[in-house]
């Protein structure tokens, strides 16, 4: 993986421009010196790490705007950052880069219940915004695994989604407005308290712009009452074939449960001797997990022990507690951090056609094999979100490489079975250059000119999304 | 009132068999383009400097319906009855509840599917479902360069690369013309009931509306006629009773419409607004905001109607009517979408940023003007 140079002319000029954004920012929100520097070189994709010139926290729109001014003056480049959880290095910098990091502004500025909505600086993290109307029995719908740490920045840039998007959409379909600083300094509001945009759709368009187009410090998000209940059900199953089939005759059946959740054999056997959540040793297993009061609950969970029972099922396991509620998931939870512990692991976000799972599932083990690498399936079933989880060892040399040329192989597969490169994750670094496997060169280009429009410049982030050559022209 | 305006016989309209031929077509063109669909929103204009039209209606076709996988893939001139009435068959719907804007608009014609994604088309269910944009999941257009570009795909979880698809969704054809869709579709409930409560203030409305879908009930469907708030909750039968009895516990003077009583599609279209105006407004709001409107509204002697629990303001108004004079502060933005009195631009006016980057996309879009005045 390559990044462009640094510019000599940016890092001669180093103390002029920390002297400029000390000049417009309180002392505390300069981050200078190296040993400061280095918790910023890298985000969640730790394999890539590099210190930027200088780090800047500001606490409001209008310090915000201040920095992008001297940046876009001087022709700086510059990295925003909320919380460091991107798994695909999209908060990466560069050594020229002023990273600006919205960790401090994390106040909530309005919540209204009548009108369904809350607004807050972008800095606060994904749960904290939820925790703070749970109390009054409403919720903030994405829920991203990260959700504790990741800030609500990083979830618009990244459009994340969650474990209950099948239901309530992801980030895009909950978001209703943004504040936002562009590279040269100005503020625009998108959207606000209404639904639908007067003219273009701006705002979707910036949903999912990893950060390309401006750096947003304020959202307006879609509030919704908590449901009375939710239970998910265990299903163990002989083969992922059948599990996949399982899930296609629910959703026809009409059922839209909030998830639905699979995991091969090996991520089980992994989360099992991690977490103790009793998981039976299966070929496949699937969380479904369903809403409502428990009248609604017993019915829909009725519905698919049926649909289940004609797919010969090893197990079946329906919660009938909070704690049997909490076992079931806990291993699904913990799947990550229960593959953290026996290997390095490279998690993958491609998304594939519902249908084409058992498919897809085959070739990813052949293509494992074919490269000596084990590969432990985690995913979203309802929505064909698959984190295929590849197992390599760091240390051994040579493996990395391996392990990212089978992370490509499995991605190009999800592209050519009618999917994608990443459902929920981004492109970032980590999957820019594939993105000529599913775009074309005028795909690109179309994408591209839009960053023309926000960023004449390309200062903002630039180096990301778009595979190196193909943006090379206009970096500069 | 006027009689339904019949469309322009799209004879006289070059109307591409594939894409390729419309992407050949546009790089043909150097001036601008009366781009229609299937003509059921602007009458295209006749005589000697009505600019040639290029229609969509040869571009049909359901190329993908994969009922599992709750996804349809069609092309842009497909007509939505066609579509309708193909998901009905398998026990599905479009969930967003696309609007039928002839009602309104006194016109026939024939709804199709890339017209509905350039409005970005929705109706009542746009408070739990949302609106077309929401179950957009790709689409792929020509540009007016001819150049054919597509964004987003065909499954439900994608954020690979910039999302041009929703970009689109009420561009009304000034980025280009679209040429196939993508859409997520849902399953149609087994149950469906609608309570009303006696109600002529919007306000009071509004207040009520927000109760509802401050509760955990899934209401889908939350709007105000004049004289009464209607509510609608769809799913399985017993939990469509269930949720029913709970809400009206929650709220006083509730009662269920009977059965085969069905006021949404009515409501969708605005038909009892249709007769009336001329000029019919469209303003969407913040809820709050927009309870407050239609009352300032109302209280002027304009005859006004909500939908999405407050948020949407449908209003009839004299010929001419700025009706944006009465909207000081409001968090949202009004439309004229009926009527051709005075000179009012049909949209509000956006922020002078906003506007800038508007018309940079557009010019990168479509640089030689073709799509200028879009007009599906
Ligand atoms: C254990 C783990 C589990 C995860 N689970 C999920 C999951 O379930 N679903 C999911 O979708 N993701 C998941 N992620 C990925 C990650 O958490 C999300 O992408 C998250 O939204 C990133 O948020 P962040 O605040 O950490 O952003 P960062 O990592 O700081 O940045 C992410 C991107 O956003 C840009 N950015 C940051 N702030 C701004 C701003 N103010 N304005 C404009 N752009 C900005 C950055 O430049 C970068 O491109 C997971 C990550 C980990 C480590």
């Amino acid at each position: 993986m390559d990044m462009p140079a640094p510019r000599t002319q940016v890092l001669q000029r180093r103390p002029d421009i920390i002297a400029a954004l000390r000049a417009v920012l309180p002392e505390d929100a300069v981050i200078t010196h190296e040993t400061g520097l280095r918790a910023y070189e890298c985000d969640a994709l730790t394999a890539y790490r590099c210190a930027p010139m200088v780090v800047v926290l500001p606490r409001t729109t209008e310090e915000v705007s201040a920095v992008l001014q001297i940046c876009h003056a001087q022709n700086v480049p510059v990295v925003p950052r909320g919380a460091g959880t991107s798994l695909a290095g999209g908060a990466l910098p560069t050594a020229d880069a002023v990273v600006i990091g919205v960790a401090r502004m994390t106040q909530i500025l309005e919540v209204d219940f009548d009108d369904r909505l809350m607004r807050v600086q972008t800095g606060r993290t994904n749960l904290s915004v939820s925790g703070a109307i749970a109390d009054q029995g409403w919720f903030y719908a994405p829920d991203p695994s990260s959700q504790l740490a990741c800030a609500i920045a990083g979830n618009i840039a990244m459009n994340s989604g969650g474990a209950h998007c099948l239901k309530y959409g992801v980030t895009v379909n909950n978001l209703l407005g943004v504040r936002m600083v562009l590279m040269d300094g100005t503020v625009l509001d998108l959207g606000g308290g209404h639904m639908d945009a007067p003219d273009l759709d701006m705002l979707a368009l910036v949903c999912g712009a990893e950060g390309q187009l401006g750096i947003v410090t304020e959202a307006t998000l879609r509030i919704l009452p908590k449901p009375e209940g939710a239970r998910p059900v265990l299903i163990g199953f002989g083969s992922s074939a059948v599990a996949g089939a399982c899930v296609s005759d629910i959703i026809k059946a009409g059922i839209l449960p909030v998830a639905i959740e699979f995991m091969d054999r090996p991520c089980i056997r992994a989360c099992e001797a991690f977490a103790h959540a009793g998981y039976p040793d299966c070929e496949a297993l699937l969380i479904i997990e369903v809403e409502g009061c428990d009248m609604e609950i017993d019915h829909q969970l009725a519905l698919i022990r049926r649909i289940a029972a004609t797919h010969a099922p090893e197990e079946i396991r329906e919660s009938r507690s909070a704690e049997e509620s909490a076992r079931i998931w806990l291993g699904r939870k913990s799947a990550f951090g229960a593959m953290g512990q026996i290997n390095d692991y490279m998690c993958l976000d491609g998304t594939i056609p519902v249908d084409e799972l058992p498919r897809v599932l085959e070739r990813i083990a052949a293509l494992s094999d074919s490269y000596g690498l084990r590969v432990a399936n985690v995913f979203h079933a309802g929505d064909g979100n698959m984190h295929p989880l590849i197992l390599f060892d760091a240390n051994t040399p040579g493996d990395l490489e391996k392990c990212e040329a089978l992370g490509a192989d499995i991605l190009r597969l999800c592209v050519e079975v009618g999917g994608c490169l990443t459902g929920e994750h981004g492109v970032g670094v980590e999957k820019r250059d594939l993105m000529g496997v599913q775009f074309t060169p005028d795909d690109l280009e179309a994408q591209m000119q839009v960053k023309d429009a926000f960023d004449p410049k390309w200062l903002l982030n630039a180096a990301k999304v778009f595979p190196l050559a193909a943006s090379a022209g206009r970096r500069g | 009132m006027n009689e339904p305006v019949p469309s322009a016989p799209p004879r006289t309209a070059a109307m591409p068999a594939t894409e390729a031929e419309l992407a050949a077509m546009i790089r043909e063109c150097d001036a601008r383009v009366a781009l229609t669909g299937g003509a059921t929103r602007h009458i295209p204009q006749t005589g000697p400097e009505a600019p040639p039209r290029l229609s969509t209606a040869r571009l049909t076709g359901v190329t993908r319906y994969e009922p599992g996988a709750l996804t349809l893939v069609a092309r842009a001139g497909t007509p939505l009855a066609e579509i309708e009435a193909l998901l009905a068959s398998h026990n599905q719907r479009l969930p967003f509840e696309p609007m039928d804007h002839r009602v309104i608009l006194h016109r026939t014609g024939t709804p199709t599917l890339g017209g509905m994604i350039a409005l970005n088309h929705c109706g009542p269910r746009r408070v739990q479902a949302g609106a077309a944009r929401d179950l957009l999941l790709g689409l792929r257009f020509v540009d007016g360069t001819g150049r054919i570009v597509k964004s987003g795909g065909r499954v439900m979880k994608n954020v690979t690369g910039y999302d041009l698809a929703r970009l689109h969704c009420g561009a009304r054809g000034t980025l280009g013309v679209i040429s196939e869709v993508a859409l997520k579709v849902l399953p149609a409930p087994e149950a469906v009931m609608t309570f009303t409560q006696p109600q002529s203030d919007p306000v009071a409305a509004t207040h009520t509306m927000s109760r509802a879908l401050g509760a955990p009930f899934e209401i889908s469907g939350a709007a105000w006629d004049g004289a009464q708030v209607l509510l609608r909750i769809e799913g399985f039968a017993a939990s469509v009773r269930y949720r029913g009895a709970q809400l009206q516990s929650l709220i006083p003077d509730l009662h269920p419409l009977p059965h085969g009583h069905d006021p949404w599609p009515d409501l969708r279209d605005v038909r009892a607004l249709s007769p009336l105006g001329p000029d019919i407004w469209r303003i969407c709001a913040r809820a709050s905001h927009g309870a407050r409107a239609a009352g300032r509204l109302q209280a002027a002697g304009v005859q006004v109607m909500l939908d999405w629990g407050g948020a949407l303001v449908w209003a009839a108004a004299p010929p001419g009517t700025d009706l944006r004079a009465h909207l000081h502060g409001l968090d949202g933005h009004a439309t004229r979408l009926r009527g051709t009195a005075g000179d009012l631009p049909e949209c509000a006016p956006q922020s002078a940023p906003v506007t800038a980057l508007s018309a940079r996309l557009r010019q990168n879009f479509d640089p030689k003007g073709l799509f200028q005045k879009g007009s599906l």
